[in-house]
């Protein structure tokens, strides 16, 4: 019985003997996915209930409230909001020039032989604990600030109105940079990865029709990878976003809306950090919240930098570097 | 300097000191540009040497030849494309006119703007649109006014027959149009500069036949307007654009050497060179 129906069979039992890891394998990635996928439903479901009560209490306007006061039950988020965005700002405008022109200088520009010495500094940049830049920004930088940057940066562009009040040292723009510093080698690290695959056949085209050197960077290079180039600036800009450790340790933590770069000031993450411990009921639901508008920020980030990808239509140069 | 000016080469210098290696039967015509002892080195590996010949004006020049001969080596010598390989080196001479190539005044992105190049695989920019890849050599060449950019792109895309299927949609994607479409957008871009000599590398190997057939007879019609050199592996090709061969073999030392260069129709009927006539006839590579 069994040898008459085996023999006949043969050839798809080799098959099923093939296929049947094939479906075990098919599963079990199944299940990591959809564990994944549960994770961070579980993660978004548990935020939300445990900001719920603060809605509930407050409805939706405390959102955009413009004083945190817990004794007086006010737990406005406009000046964390505003601190994150405007630390995140600062960051990011620091950090893209600075880390697309190093970026561009270490995958062209620098002799091959120190090239990799570069490198690697930049990638051990990115791997120092956030703390330890807190550390030194506050210890090291902040007396640098308050004695030499911002008395120099306060005469020269005081008519802006951007460095009013007192020379600190800890507040906003100390903040900035710190948050530059930190997400510069993120910028630096893809930005090259992504100039470098733009393909040789690009390079040569514009060369070959009399480009000069800083030409076929600017004009086809740096276009060419410039999906990329966005794909570093959503990371930094994320990371700067979510900063929490340095950023806490030398923004002031003044739960004010700043009114000058030089003001102490703090963001969602900071208000968290620095709160967490010691809240209970309403505020530690309000703090909930905090998360949950600094989510939505992150995706914000995200939703833009993808529409900028689509609507520069660089979907081609896109699945030109995928290949 | 004493050095480069003696070595100023034209076509009344005796090519009789080559005869021994190689079979030349210089063009009676004008000459545009004149190799002499030209060799091209990697790292100190010679792939290609000791090529001499002259390019006439208003001709096709075909570079022809088997595989790792060196033809499409010698070509990007021509326009100094090799100057971005830092183990690359480039001896012997290489004249565009009284201009000396690889002297030490000249410079290259000039001279690029007056040997213009087109490749194997078409190659426009992906981030630009039709009418910017049309006028993109001449922006680099710091063209800005409007009106001339127009003129060109329209002159240039007539110029490699693309005008009358992309008149309408010049803003659209270079990538939007076929290969062939795509490498004739190429040799508009190249025209738009108007450069004295197009180098052509394998321009149809990356194309179907009939896409091939239009940048051939495109090639006849160029040459009135600027003179040629073409790099093909197929010898009908060869036969069909050129006016001239140069037929370049590996020797023994993997290192490509010309072995005859003379007319074409000459050059496929009679060879001089026994190699030449069993590569024609298609005794090997």
């Amino acid at each position: 019985m069994t040898t008459v129906e085996a023999l006949p069979s043969a050839p798809s039992g080799r098959g099923r003997q093939r296929a049947l890891p094939d479906k075990w394998y098919r599963g079990m990635l199944g299940v990591v996915a959809l564990l994944f996928g549960a994770l961070a439903i579980w993660f978004l479901v548990a935020i939300i209930i445990q900001a719920r009560p603060a809605f509930s209490t407050l409805g939706f306007s405390w959102i955009v409230g413009k004083v945190w006061n817990p004794t007086h039950n006010q737990f406005g988020l406009l000046p964390f909001i505003l601190g994150t965005i405007e630390s995140t700002a600062i960051a990011v405008v620091l950090a893209v020039p600075i880390g697309l022109g190093t970026a561009i200088a270490l995958a062209f520009l620098v002799p091959s032989r120190v090239r990799p010495a570069l490198s690697t500094t930049v990638e051990l940049l990115a791997a120092v604990p956030s703390v330890v830049y807190g550390l030194w920004g506050l210890i090291v930088l902040a007396p640098l600030f308050r004695e030499h940057v911002e008395p120099f940066l306060t005469s020269v562009l005081g008519w802006t109105g951007l460095f009013n009040g007192p020379d600190r040292g800890v507040g906003l723009l100390l903040a900035g940079v710190i948050l530059a510093i930190m997400i510069l080698p993120t910028m630096v690290a893809i930005s090259r990865d992504v100039l470098i695959v733009v393909p040789t056949e690009q390079v040569e085209g514009a060369m070959a029709l009399g480009a000069t050197r800083s030409q076929v960077l600017r004009k086809v290079v740096v276009p060419g990878a410039r999906t990329g180039i966005l794909g570093a600036f959503t990371l930094a800009t994320g990371r700067a976003l979510g900063e929490t450790v340095a950023v806490a340790m030398v923004i002031g933590n003044a739960p004010f809306i700043a009114h000058s770069l030089k003001s102490s000031a703090a963001t969602l993450p900071s208000l968290i950090v620095n709160n967490f411990g010691e809240s209970t009921g309403t505020e530690l639901s309000a703090l909930f919240g905090a998360g949950l508008v600094l989510l939505v920020i992150g995706i914000l980030v995200n939703a833009l930098a993808r529409w900028l990808v689509w609507s520069t239509g660089a979907d081609a140069a896109g699945a030109e570097l995928g290949r | 300097m004493t050095d480069a000016s003696s070595r100023t080469p034209h076509a009344e210098e005796s090519l009789t000191v080559q005869a021994e290696q190689a079979i030349i039967e210089p063009p009676t015509g004008e000459v545009v540009m004149t190799l002499r002892d030209v060799a091209v080195s990697f790292a100190g590996k010679t792939a290609v040497r000791d090529v001499s010949f002259d390019v006439a004006a208003g001709e096709v020049t075909a570079l022809i030849g088997p595989s790792g001969s060196g033809k499409t080596t010698l070509l990007r010598a021509l326009n100094r494309m090799h100057d971005t390989v830092r183990s690359a080196s480039v001896t012997g001479s290489v004249h565009l006119g009284d201009l000396d190539v690889y002297g030490p005044d000249t410079d290259a992105t000039l001279l690029r703007s007056r040997v213009g190049m087109v490749f194997q695989r078409p190659n426009p920019f992906p981030t630009m649109s039709i009418y910017d890849n049309a006028v993109s050599g001449l922006r680099f060449n710091g063209v800005r006014k409007k009106s001339l950019l127009d003129e060109a792109a329209e002159s240039s895309l007539i110029a490699a027959a693309l005008w009358d299927s992309v008149k309408d949609r010049l803003k659209a994607h270079g990538r939007t149009l076929s290969g062939g479409e795509q490498q004739r957008l190429c040799i508009a871009r190249a025209l738009a500069v108007e450069p004295e000599v197009l180098l052509m590398d394998e321009p149809t190997s990356a194309l179907d036949p009939i896409a091939t057939k239009r940048i051939e007879e495109l090639v006849g019609e160029l040459k009135n307007r600027v003179t040629i050199v073409i790099v093909t592996h197929n010898m009908q090709q060869a036969m069909r654009v050129s006016d001239r061969c140069a037929f370049l073999l590996m020797g023994d030392d993997k290192a490509g050497e010309l072995i005859e260069f003379g007319p074409t129709s000459k050059l496929f009927s009679e060879p001089t060179d026994p190699r030449t006539l069993d590569y024609v006839n298609g005794r090997f590579g």
